[in-house]
C-alpha cells in the first residue's frame, strides 16, 4: 500500500516536472536509456550536468561583469550551456538560453543580464526538484513511468 | 537496407552473418560498429556513449579533438565512423572533419545545438556525411551505420568506373541513398545533395546519368607515361594539355588527364604530408609501385574521395607498413598495410606505397596472415585490365567483403563486408560485367575482387586490424577500395590474386582473420569470398591474378574464379585464372574454393549470408552462374533481390 502510494507520488512528481515545462522529451530519452546495467543513469547524467555547467555559469557571470560586454564570447558560452542543458531535457532553462542568445545577437546587454538572472534561478530550482525526485525514486525502487508523456 | 527482396535478408542477416562467420544471429548488424565520439561537453558525451552502447555499437569517447585525431591516426582502421561536435575549444569541429576526411576518410557526423542553416551548410561543404542537432535522440543514432555502408558503396562505385556499373543501377543508388539519408534533422535533401555532390565529384562518374562514358583505365604503363610527362614538365608546370601532348596516347582526353592529375597531386600532397615517416618507405615503395600503380590507376575510376581515402591510407598504411615491415614483421601490420597498399593502388596516389608495401605485405600476409596479407596479396598482381575488372569486383566488393568475411573466419570481417555487400550488391547488379565482383560477393568473401576489393579491403582491413569483429569493413570502406588492385605485388606467392581479399577479410574482423588466418593469409587471397575476384586474379605465382580477374570478370561468367581463390590462397593459382573465366560457374567454384583451400580453414564461403545476396546478384547477372550457394545458400541468384 504504502509502496504503491509512494510509487504514485513519484510518478506524480515526475509528471509535474513535465507539466510545469521544466523538462521535455529529452529527459524521457534519458530515462529510456536507464537499465539494469545503469540503474541510476539519469541521476548520474543530471549530476554531471550540474557539476560541469557550474563552470560555465561562472564564466558567464564573470563575462557579464566586464565592460564592455563581449557578446560573441557570451554567445559562445551560452551556446555550450544550451547544448548541455538541452541534452538533459531542461526545457525551461534551454528556453532561457535561447532568449539570452537572442539578446547577445542584438547586442542588448541589459536583456542578457536580466535573462541570465532568471536562468540561474530556474537552473537552481530544477536542480532542487530533480534531487528530490531522484531521492524519492530511489527509495521507491524502479518505478514504471507509466505516465510518460507522448 | 534491403538489398533485394530475395536477398533481403542480406541486409540484415547477411550483415550479421558477415560479422560473425555466419553463426551470428542475423539481426546483429550493425552491431559492433565502431564509433568514435568527440565532444567537449561531458554531459553530452556521457549520454551519447550510453545511447550508442544501447544501439550495440562499440563506443570510444574523447573530449578533445586532438585526442580524437591521435586515436584515429594511431589506429587507422580502428573505427568505422566518427561523431563530432562542431564547437570545441581546442579545434573547430569542421577542421577535425577535414582532417579525418583527408587522412582517414571515415564518415563523419557533425552535431551541434546550433541548427542554423549556415552551420549545417558548412557541414555539408566540409564533407560531413550527416548533421545532428542536439539534443541527439537515440533514433538518430540508430541509423548512422548507413553512412558507413554508403561510403563504402560509393567507393566501390568509384572503383568501378569502367562503366561496369549500369546507369540504371547508378541511378538507383542515388535514390536509395536519399532514402537512407537522414539521420535526422536535416532532411534528406541535404544528404542526398551531399551525396550527389560526392558522386559528382567522382571523376567521370556516370552517376545517374544514362549515358555511359567510357572510362579510361589508367594502366601501369599509362600511368608511367603520365608520371614521366609530369616529371618532364615539372610538377608545377604540369598542365593537363601539355601532359596530354607529351603522353601522346590516342583516345586520351584532356579531361582524363586532368582528373588523373588531380588525384596525383593529392597523392603527392599526401605523400609529402606523411613523408616524415614514410620517407624511406615511400621511396622503396615508389619503385615497385609503378607496376602496381598501373593497376591502381585502372581502378581509378575512383573519385577524389576515393583517392583521398587512398591517399589517406597510403600515408597511414605506409607508416604502418614501414613499421610493419618492410621488414615484415608481422601480421599486425598486415592489416594496415594492406590497406595502405590497397588504397594506393586505387588511388594511384598511393600506388607507390602500395607497391612497396605490397611486397612487404605479401610477406606479411604470409606472416601475419590475417590482416594485411589479404589485401596486399590481391592487388599487387593486378594488371590494369584486371584492375578494371576489379573495379567491377570492387563493386562486388561489398559482397566480397562479405565474402571474405564470410569466410567464416570472423564474423566481424564479414559483417563489415556484409554491410558493404549490400551496397555492393546493388552495385553488383549494376555491373553485369562485373560478374567477377558478383561472384566475389557471392563468394562471400569480401575479398573484393582484388583490385577493387583491395581498395575496399584496405578499408576494411584497416578497420579490421584490431577488430575482427565488427564493423571493420564498413569503415574501411573507402580506403579499402584500393586494396586489391594495388597489391599485385603483394601476393606473396600465392596466387593471392585477390590478394586484397585477404585483406578484406582481414579487415573485417581481425577476429576472422585470426581464425581465418589461413584465409587471411592474405596472400592467400583470402578472398575466398572474393573468389570471384580471386580466381580471376589468381596469380599463379603472384601475378596477381587480378589480371585474370579483371579480364575474367567480364568473361567471368564462366570463370569460376571463385574456387580459384581458395586455390590461390594456397597458392593454387591454377584455379584462379581459370576460375576467373568461369566466374559464372562460380557456384561450382565457390564450392571448390572451399575445397581448394585446405589450408584455409575457412570455408570460403561459409556463412556468408551476405554474400548470398551479392552472390546471387552476381550470379544472376552472370546468368545464373552456378550458385555458389553451396555454401551460401544462395539459391539462385536473385540479383534482383538485392535491395538497392
Amino acid at each position: 500500500m504504502e509502496r504503491t502510494q509512494q510509487h504514485r507520488q513519484v510518478a506524480h512528481m515526475r509528471q509535474s516536472l513535465f507539466d510545469q515545462g521544466l523538462l521535455d522529451e529529452q529527459f524521457v530519452q534519458l530515462e529510456e536509456l536507464q537499465d539494469d546495467a545503469n540503474p541510476n543513469f539519469v541521476e548520474e547524467v543530471v549530476t554531471l550536468f550540474y557539476r560541469d555547467s557550474a563552470r560555465l555559469v561562472l564564466n558567464i557571470d564573470q563575462a557579464l561583469d566586464k565592460t564592455p560586454l563581449d557578446f560573441s564570447k557570451l554567445d559562445s558560452y551560452m551556446h555550450q550551456f544550451k547544448g548541455s542543458a538541452s541534452s538533459i531535457g531542461a526545457k525551461k532553462v534551454k528556453g532561457e538560453c535561447t532568449l539570452f542568445r537572442e539578446y547577445c545577437k542584438a547586442g542588448n546587454g541589459e536583456g542578457c543580464m536580466k535573462t541570465f538572472q532568471q536562468l540561474k534561478k530556474d537552473y537552481a530550482v530544477l536542480r532542487k526538484k530533480l534531487e528530490t525526485y531522484f531521492q524519492l525514486a530511489r527509495q521507491v525502487g524502479p518505478v514504471e513511468t507509466a505516465c510518460r508523456r507522448k | 537496407m534491403n538489398l533485394g527482396s530475395g536477398q533481403g535478408s542480406m541486409s540484415t542477416a547477411s550483415s550479421s552473418g558477415a560479422w560473425k562467420a555466419g553463426d551470428v544471429v542475423p539481426d546483429q548488424f550493425p552491431a559492433g560498429l565502431r564509433v568514435l565520439v568527440v565532444d567537449d561537453d561531458p554531459t553530452c558525451l556521457m549520454i551519447l556513449e550510453k545511447m550508442l552502447r544501447t544501439c550495440l555499437y562499440e563506443v570510444t569517447k574523447c573530449n578533445r579533438a586532438e585526442t580524437a585525431l591521435s586515436l584515429l591516426r594511431g589506429n587507422k582502421s580502428g573505427f568505422d565512423i566518427v561523431i563530432s561536435d562542431v564547437h570545441m575549444p581546442d579545434m573547430d569541429g569542421f577542421k577535425l572533419l577535414e582532417h579525418i576526411g583527408l587522412e582517414m576518410d571515415l564518415p563523419v557526423i557533425m552535431m551541434s545545438a546550433d541548427d542554423g542553416k549556415h552551420v549545417v551548410m558548412k557541414g555539408v561543404t566540409h564533407g560531413a556525411c550527416d548533421y545532428l542537432i542536439k539534443p541527439v535522440r537515440i533514433e538518430a543514432l540508430k541509423n548512422i551505420w548507413q553512412h558507413v555502408v554508403r561510403k563504402r558503396k560509393n567507393e566501390w562505385k568509384d572503383l568501378e568506373q569502367s562503366g561496369s556499373v549500369e546507369d540504371g543501377d547508378r541511378q538507383q543508388k542515388p535514390s536509395e541513398d536519399v532514402d537512407y539519408s537522414s539521420s535526422a534533422n536535416e532532411g534528406n535533401w541535404k544528404n542526398s545533395k551531399r551525396r550527389k555532390d560526392e558522386e559528382d565529384d567522382a571523376e567521370e562518374r556516370d552517376d545517374t546519368s544514362t549515358l555511359k562514358k567510357p572510362r579510361v583505365v589508367w594502366s601501369v604503363e599509362l600511368h608511367q607515361q603520365f608520371v614521366a610527362a609530369v616529371n618532364q614538365l615539372g610538377i608545377d608546370k604540369a598542365v593537363p594539355k601539355k601532359i596530354l601532348e607529351l603522353m601522346n596516347v590516342p583516345g586520351l582526353t584532356r579531361e582524363n588527364v586532368a582528373s588523373h592529375l588531380q588525384k596525383y597531386r593529392l597523392y603527392l600532397r599526401r605523400l609529402s604530408g606523411v613523408s616524415q615517416h614514410q620517407n624511406g618507405l615511400n621511396n622503396s615503395f615508389m619503385g615497385p609501385q609503378e607496376a602496381t600503380f598501373g593497376s591502381i590507376s585502372s581502378l581509378n575510376g575512383l573519385d577524389l574521395q576515393t583517392l583521398a581515402v587512398a591517399g589517406q591510407l597510403p600515408a597511414q598504411s605506409l607508416a604502418t607498413l614501414q613499421a610493419a615491415g618492410l621488414g615484415r614483421s608481422t601480421g599486425k601490420s598486415g592489416l594496415p598495410m594492406p590497406l595502405v597498399d590497397q588504397r594506393n593502388l586505387f588511388s594511384f596516389e598511393a600506388p607507390k606505397f602500395r607497391y612497396g608495401e605490397g611486397q612487404q605485405q605479401q610477406q606479411q600476409l604470409s606472416n601475419s596472415s590475417k590482416q594485411m596479407n589479404l589485401l596486399h596479396g590481391i592487388p599487387t598482381t593486378m594488371e590494369p585490365k584486371q584492375l578494371a575488372t576489379l573495379r567491377h569486383s570492387a563493386q562486388s566488393f561489398g559482397s566480397i567483403n562479405m565474402q571474405v568475411n564470410a569466410h567464416g573466419n570472423d564474423s566481424s570481417s564479414l559483417l563489415m563486408q556484409m554491410a558493404q555487400p549490400h551496397s555492393r550488391a546493388q552495385i553488383l547488379n549494376e555491373t553485369t560485367g562485373n560478374h567477377v565482383s558478383r561472384i566475389a560477393s557471392s563468394m562471400g568473401q569480401p575479398v573484393l575482387s582484388n583490385g577493387i576489393a583491395g581498395g575496399l579491403l584496405t578499408r576494411n582491413v584497416i578497420v579490421e586490424n584490431g577488430r575482427g569483429a565488427g564493423f571493420n569493413p564498413v569503415s574501411q570502406g573507402p580506403s579499402v577500395v584500393e586494396f586489391p588492385m594495388n597489391h599485385t605485388a603483394e601476393l606473396p606467392g600465392n596466387s593471392f590474386p585477390l590478394g586484397t581479399n585477404p585483406g578484406i577479410s582481414s579487415i573485417q574482423s581481425k577476429g576472422l582473420l585470426e581464425e581465418v588466418s589461413s584465409e587471411i593469409k592474405g596472400s592467400r587471397g583470402f578472398v575466398p569470398s572474393y573468389d570471384i575476384f580471386n580466381e580471376l586474379h589468381q596469380p599463379k605465382s603472384q601475378d596477381w591474378e587480378l589480371q585474370n580477374v579483371g579480364l575474367t570478370f567480364n568473361a567471368s561468367q564462366h570463370a569460376n574464379s571463385i574456387p580459384g581463390n581458395l586455390g590461390s590462397e594456397h597458392g593454387n593459382t591454377h584455379n584462379i585464372s581459370q576460375h576467373l573465366n568461369t566466374l559464372v560457374d562460380s557456384s561450382s567454384r565457390v564450392k571448390t574454393e572451399k575445397i581448394l583451400d585446405p589450408c584455409c580453414e575457412i570455408t570460403p564461403f561459409p556463412e556468408h549470408y551476405v554474400q548470398e545476396d551479392l552472390m546471387s546478384a552476381l550470379l544472376k547477372q552472370q546468368e545464373g552462374i552456378g550458385p555458389v550457394e553451396g555454401e551460401f545458400d544462395f539459391d539462385g541468384y536473385s540479383m534482383d533481390n538485392i535491395p538497392v
